[in-house]
């Protein structure tokens, strides 16, 4: 490793920042100039997470060790393949995303661009770690840079939505802090590699402690990622926001569950000694439970965006069903339905938008409207989104959810996997055409001359959806990589090993 | 002392959870305030109790963990402007609403719960 390969792996996280300081410096500059900035720093991102996902792909753990300091005495950042692959996600989502808001919701409040790039540099950060309280930090940068981005172009509603989130968030925060502490006082180490080194050795007095300190680890967790019974802030807030927030926001609950899987891998993972599965026994029946509630949720939602955000609850159900079958099959379905999931809600999300400003006052709610400009168009995407949504063949979704059926057959979760997922994806069908039909074919003429579709406000979407359909024909490969990463993770020894070197 | 700080954080924290728990914004304002200091005291004391001692390493034989107190001073700069954001949030939902209820009840009569 020599030059610029050696940063490789904090580049992600240091072109947003830059992008974000350069932008708030420039924020009386043209909007051209603004938006031309943030979109190029944008896309850079995807050409970096490919670089690293293409160096992660041979099983290689870049540690970059941030000013040169040894683990665990510095911070490291960790690109391992699991880390590549929710960058990739993350950079591929974040573009389309920014595409639509230059739609016009850029300008309906100030520095939307300089907080979009805060929010990537959480994001990014958050995926890349290697350290505890650091973790926690880019938790609070990523948080920070949303609750400002929930709230942009205010409204009563999305100021209602966004002190709820505000609110069960710093409390998040709070819990995330004391588990952190505990940890801390009774390791002395905060790396997650040491950490786990660490853990294993655990002595029966600390038991209870380090035992508390991982729940309410994920406790934090599961609340970043709107597990049952901590989902309930996630419906108001992602129906509230404007379209491209909600669309980034779809990473949002992934960051939970990737953390999740990350934990629980590295620190309390099988190899775990003292606290080896300590989360296993409560991941399953809540993530089965989020999944029944998610869909419930969706077939009682009165406006399709609600409706959206009841789904994502149900997809971080199915995504943790799917980490808490512990295999290396179970787990890969969760890696390959993770990018899928995030791309076709934020599409719906996107889609959403278009379809609530063509009926006109009656916007997203479900009640019988007028026949909307451009109509085929917006209902032909409706139904590909609600396809990968739901997942039926033939799209990746339809891929995720089989790679996890096949996946949940050696467990003794077997029945239970089966049927709510099975169950789930008949109330999703049955939601979605319920409310196609209502939005798409029950409609009367009132006359009013309404906007017409434009190509910038539906075109950001129909790519997310080819993006599905990308997933779907190169699922070979892409499969094969989800598999190597589930196989990577449950080795927690290589990543101690990258980290740590001789220092165990 | 032990006890007394464990009782502070104790006391501090039960605070903070009633608090945050009322329906008003600016009591849970306070609570998630209270909440804050609660959890920065946790943390300092995290690199365990220790009087007159540097958090530095030298030629004197005791010293005491600086890590803590490192990270205390982030999650205090954290909070404080969480907290900022937060009031400011409440001022104005206070203003869209016109009253200070976290749900956002506005009843012609009275004033809600």
């Amino acid at each position: 490793m020599n030059g610029l390969t050696a940063h490789l792996p904090i580049l992600p996280v240091l072109l947003p920042l830059v992008a974000g300081i350069v932008l708030l410096a420039l924020r009386n500059a043209p909007l051209a100039l603004q938006r031309g900035i943030s979109l190029v720093a944008t896309a850079a991102l995807i050409p970096l997470a490919l670089v690293l996902l293409a160096s992660a792909a041979d099983g290689t753990q870049l540690v970059y060790k941030l000013g040169n300091w040894d683990a665990p005495f510095g911070i490291v950042l960790v690109a391992d393949r699991l880390a590549a692959w929710m960058l990739t996600t993350t950079a591929l989502l974040a573009l389309f995303a920014l595409l639509h808001a230059l739609r016009g919701d850029d300008v309906k409040g100030r520095h939307f661009h300089v907080l979009y790039q805060l929010q990537l540099f959480g994001l990014n950060g958050a995926f890349l770690t290697g350290d505890l309280f650091n973790l926690f930090v880019f938790f609070e940068i990523l948080l920070l840079a949303s609750y400002a981005l929930l709230l942009h172009g205010g409204g009563r509603l999305r100021v209602k939505a966004g002190l709820h989130f505000v609110v069960i968030n710093l409390v998040g925060s709070t819990l995330f802090l004391f588990a952190v502490g505990t940890l801390y006082g009774v390791t002395g180490t905060l790396n997650m590699a040491d950490l786990a080194v660490k853990l294993v050795h655990t002595a029966p007095d600390n038991l209870a402690l380090v035992e508390t300190a991982g729940l309410l680890l994920f406790g934090v967790f599961a609340l970043k990622a709107a597990l049952l019974p901590l989902h309930l802030w996630l419906p108001a807030a992602y129906a509230h926001t404007s379209a491209p927030v909600a669309a980034l926001f779809a990473i949002m609950t992934k960051v939970g569950a990737y953390s999740i899987l990350r934990v629980s891998s590295l620190m309390f993972g099988a190899d775990g000694g003292a606290v080896a599965n300590l989360l296993a026994g409560w991941l399953m029946p809540l993530a089965l439970a989020t999944l029944v509630a998610g869909m419930l949720g969706a077939v009682a939602a009165t406006a399709l965006r609600q409706q959206i955000s009841y789904l994502v609850v149900a997809s971080v159900g199915t995504l943790l069903a799917a980490f808490a079958l512990g295999s290396v099959d179970g787990i890969a379905a969760g890696l390959y339905y993770l990018p899928h999931t995030t791309l076709a809600t934020a599409a719906c999300f996107l889609l959403a938008d278009p379809i609530a400003r063509a009926r006109g006052e009656y916007g997203d709610r479900f009640e019988p409207g007028p026949t909307m400009p451009g109509a085929p168009l917006l209902g032909a995407l409706f139904f590909a989104a609600a396809i990968a949504m739901t997942g039926l063949p033939p799209l990746s979704g339809f891929l995720g959810k089989f790679m996890l059926l096949r996946a949940a057959l050696e467990s003794p979760w077997l029945v239970w996997v089966w049927a709510a997922v099975l169950s789930t994806g008949l109330v999703g069908v049955i939601a979605l055409a319920r409310s196609g039909s209502l939005l798409f074919y029950r409609t009367h003429s009132t006359g009013k001359a309404l906007p017409a579709l434009r190509m910038a406000e539906w075109l950001p979407a129909a790519a997310l959806l080819l993006l599905g359909l990308g997933m779907t024909i190169w699922a070979g490969p892409l499969a094969h990589y989800a598999n190597a990463t589930a196989a990577q993770l449950l080795e927690p020894q290589g990543y101690i090993d990258a980290v740590l070197g001789d220092r165990q | 002392m032990e006890a007394l700080i464990a009782l502070i954080i104790g006391v501090l924290t039960a605070c903070g959870v009633f608090l945050a728990l009322r329906g008003q914004t600016f009591p849970v304002v306070l609570g998630l305030t209270f909440l804050s200091y609660a959890v920065n005291l946790f943390l300092f004391t995290m690199g365990r109790l220790a009087i007159g001692v540097p958090p530095v390493i030298s030629d004197a034989a005791a010293y005491t963990d600086p890590l803590p107190q490192a990270l205390v001073l982030t999650a205090i700069v954290i909070s404080f402007g969480m907290t900022a954001f937060v009031i400011v949030l409440a001022l104005k939902a206070r203003a869209e609403f016109g009253n200070d209820h976290v749900d956002g009840l506005h009843t012609d009569e009275g004033t809600p719960r």
